[in-house]
C-alpha cells in the first residue's frame, strides 16, 4: 500500500471511531463494542476496495456489503456518512423516533445499507444470494459479509457457508470478526467456536486469519482475488478497538456510557488523529 | 385475588424476577432445566451459581436450543427456555411446532420483549406476530403477563404444565395489579372493574391502558369493565360471552398484530353477541424508538381505547 493511501485510511479509520463515539453519546447508549471493532475494515472497504458511489446507491454492479451483525449499525453509519451517502448531522439521530438510522442496519432506511440484518445469522444467506445473483447477471462486482464470531452460532450460517463453497460463489467474501466475544462474554465460555479458519478450510473456502485490526493487512487480503474456492478472512479483532476505556470493560457489548466519558473519548481520538496529519 | 391496582409503576423489573424465579426454579427442582440463547445478562441468569449444570447458555441458536429443550423433555426434564419474542417464536417455530408440540415434549418459552417492548432494539427484535404463531400451534397455552405476582406465580405452574408453553413478558418495570402471591388460574380472566356499558379485554402491557382508559370514560359516564384475559389460549370464552350479553359492545386491547392475536381470538368465540372494536397494530412492522413513542405510533395508548368504546358503544346503537 501507498504511504499516503496508508495514511488516508487510517485518518478514515479513526474518523468511523469518531461517528460510532458521537452516535451513541447522542442516544446515550448502544452496541459500542462490536461497532468499533470493525472499524478498520470498513475503513479499508469503504476508502480503498469497494466499488461503490453515493451518488447512485442503488447501482446493480456496485460492490456490496451485508454487515449481517446488524447491531455494528453504527459503525456503518459513520462509514457511509463520510463516504458522502448522507450527512453527517444525521448521525446523531441514531435510534431516535423516526430515525432513519435504527439501531439495526435497515435497507429501506438508510441510503447505502445494501441489506437489512438485526436477526442473526440471516445476513449470511442474504449475502449469499446477493453474490450468486450478481454471478448469474454477469456482473463483475464482489459482496463483502462481515458476520460475528458469536453470530456464528446460528446454524443457517453454516448452511450458507456450504452453499458458498459447494456452488463456488467466490465473488462473496466472507469475513468474520473474530473479537472472542458475544452478548453474555466471552464466546469460548458460552459456545466454543474452536478454530474458525480450519472449519472454513473444512468448508471448502480459502480461510485464513489476519489482525483485523491492521488496515495492511486488511487491505492486502482484500486484494486476493478468489479462484474456484471463496475466500473466508477470519479477522482476529478487539472488542472496543480504539477506546481503552471500552476495550476493558468486560461487559462492553451494549453500554451507557455518560456525556463525559464519550468527551473524553471523543478528545483522545482527536488528539490522535491530528498527530497522524 | 384482591386487586391493589392504584396506577402506580413496580419499582422491580420484569427482568431481575426472571432471573429470580428462574434461579429459584433450578435450585427447588432438580428436573428443571434452563437454555439460554446468549441472553442470559438480559434476564439477570448469568451469574447463577456455577455448581448448576442445569443452566446451559446454547449461544445464539435459537432453534438448535429448542430442539435440545424438547429432546431433554423426553428423558425427564423441565425445560424452560428463553431469548427475545421474536427469536422464542419466529425464529423456532418449526422446532417449537414439531419437535414440541407434535412430538408430545414439554417445555416453556419465555419470549422476552414483546411488540413495543422492545423499543430501542427496533423493527427486527419488535414482534407483533408471536401469539398468532402461538394460537395455530394445537394444544400451546399463551400468557402475556400483566405483572410482577402474575410472572411469579405463572412460571411456578407453567414448568409443570404439560405442552409447550409461550409467556410473553417484557423486560421492565409494569404497574402492579394483583396482590403479592396471587394464585392465577389459567384459561380463566380476571374481572378488574365491572361497568355496564363495555367490556374492554386487554393483556400484558395493555392492562394499565385500559384501566386508565375505564377512568376516563366513567368521568364521561360511560361504566367499562376491564377484564385481564391474559391467557390467550385457552381464551375464556365463558367470560368474554357473558361480558357480550352483558355490555353488547366488547373492545380489545393488545400489544401485538391485530390479525392472528386477542382480537381474533375473542372474535373467533363470538357470534353476534355484541359489537366489537379493536386497539391493537394494523397490519405493520415494528420501528425503532421509545416506547412511548412506539405506543403513540401505533395506537396503544389509553387515549386509543377510549375513542375506540366511544366508537363502538355508538355502532352497538348505545
Ligand atoms: C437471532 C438473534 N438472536 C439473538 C440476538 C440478540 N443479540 C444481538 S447482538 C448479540 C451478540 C452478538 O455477538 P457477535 O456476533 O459476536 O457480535 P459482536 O460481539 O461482534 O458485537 C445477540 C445475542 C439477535 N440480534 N438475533
Amino acid at each position: 500500500m501507498l504511504p499516503e493511501k496508508k495514511l488516508e485510511l487510517r485518518k478514515l479509520a479513526y474518523k468511523i471511531r469518531i461517528g460510532i463515539t458521537e452516535e451513541i453519546k447522542a442516544r446515550g447508549f448502544g452496541h459500542i463494542g462490536g461497532s468499533l471493532s470493525i472499524a478498520d475494515v470498513l475503513a479499508v472497504l469503504y476508502g480503498d476496495v469497494m466499488r461503490c458511489d453515493p451518488k447512485k446507491p442503488g447501482m446493480p454492479e456496485r460492490d456490496k456489503l451485508v454487515c449481517s451483525k446488524g447491531h455494528a449499525g453504527p459503525a456503518v453509519y459513520a462509514a457511509l456518512a463520510l463516504k458522502g451517502y448522507f450527512s453527517y448531522d444525521e448521525l446523531k439521530t441514531l435510534n431516535q423516533p423516526g430515525t432513519n438510522l435504527p439501531s439495526h442496519c435497515d435497507r429501506r432506511k438508510t441510503p447505502g445499507i445494501d441489506m437489512t440484518t438485526g436477526s442473526l445469522g440471516q445476513g449470511t444467506s442474504l449475502a449469499v444470494g446477493m453474490a450468486l445473483g450478481d454471478k448469474i447477471k454477469g456482473r463483475d462486482c464482489r459482496t463483502f459479509l462481515i458476520v460475528g464470531d458469536g453470530e456464528i452460532n446460528e446454524g443457517q450460517a453454516w448452511e450458507a457457508a456450504m452453499f458458498t463453497a459447494a456452488k463456488k460463489v467466490n465473488n462473496l467474501v466472507w469475513l468474520i470478526d473474530n473479537n472472542k466475544k458475544q452478548l453474555d462474554g466471552y464466546t469460548k465460555d458460552i459456545l466454543d467456536t474452536f478454530n474458525l479458519e480450519d472449519k472454513f478450510r473444512a468448508f471448502g473456502f480459502e480461510a485464513f486469519t489476519i489482525d483485523g485490526n491492521d488496515l495492511e493487512q486488511i487491505s492486502t487480503a482484500l486484494s486476493k482475488k478468489a479462484g474456484d474456492k471463496p475466500i473466508a478472512i477470519v479477522l482476529d479483532t478487539v472488542k472496543g478497538k480504539g477506546i481503552k476505556e471500552v476495550e476493558e470493560t468486560a461487559a462492553n457489548h451494549s453500554m451507557t456510557p455518560k456525556p463525559e466519558d464519550c468527551d473524553r473519548w471523543l478528545e483522545q481520538l482527536h488528539k490522535e488523529l491530528s498527530a497522524l496529519a | 385475588m384482591n386487586i391493589v391496582y392504584n396506577g402506580e409503576m413496580d419499582t422491580r423489573l420484569f427482568k431481575n424476577v426472571l432471573g429470580q424465579t428462574i434461579s429459584e426454579l433450578l435450585s427447588e427442582d432438580e428436573n428443571v432445566v434452563y437454555l439460554d440463547a446468549d441472553l442470559m445478562g438480559c434476564i439477570g441468569t448469568a451469574k447463577l451459581p456455577k455448581e448448576t449444570n442445569r443452566a446451559i447458555n446454547c449461544g445464539i441458536a435459537e432453534a438448535n436450543m429448542v430442539g435440545i429443550a424438547c429432546g431433554m423433555s423426553a428423558v425427564g426434564f423441565k425445560p424452560i427456555v428463553h431469548t427475545f419474542g421474536p427469536f422464542a417464536s419466529r425464529r423456532c417455530y418449526d422446532q417449537v411446532f414439531l419437535s414440541g408440540g407434535y412430538a408430545g415434549n414439554s417445555i416453556t418459552v419465555i419470549g422476552t420483549d414483546p411488540g413495543v417492548t422492545a423499543t430501542f432494539n427496533g423493527g427486527t427484535h419488535m414482534p407483533f406476530e408471536d401469539v398468532a404463531l402461538y394460537r395455530a400451534l394445537p394444544g400451546a397455552t399463551i400468557v402475556d403477563i400483566t405483572d410482577v405476582p402474575m410472572l411469579v406465580d405463572f412460571l411456578r405452574q407453567a414448568k409443570d404444565l404439560p405442552g409447550v408453553k409461550y409467556i410473553r413478558v417484557g423486560r421492565k418495570a409494569s404497574a402492579q395489579v394483583y396482590e403479592e402471591g396471587s394464585h392465577f388460574e389459567l384459561g380463566k380472566g380476571n374481572v378488574l372493574r365491572e361497568g355496564r356499558d363495555a367490556a374492554v379485554i386487554a393483556c400484558g402491557i395493555m392492562v394499565h391502558e385500559a384501566m386508565k382508559a375505564a377512568q376516563i370514560l366513567s368521568q364521561d359516564g360511560i361504566e367499562a369493565a376491564v377484564i385481564d384475559i391474559f391467557t390467550i389460549k385457552p381464551l375464556d370464552e365463558a367470560l368474554v360471552k357473558a361480558y357480550a350479553r352483558k355490555t353488547g359492545a366488547i373492545v380489545t386491547a393488545e400489544n401485538h398484530n391485530k390479525i392472528g392475536g386477542l382480537y381474533s381470538a375473542v372474535k373467533d368465540v363470538l357470534d353476534g353477541e355484541a359489537k366489537t372494536g379493536y386497539v391493537a397494530v394494523e397490519d405493520k412492522f415494528g420501528e425503532v424508538g421509545p416506547q412511548d413513542y412506539l405506543q403513540e405510533r401505533f395506537g396503544l395508548t389509553a387515549e386509543h381505547i377510549v375513542n375506540t368504546v366511544k366508537e363502538t358503544l355508538k355502532r352497538a346503537g348505545k
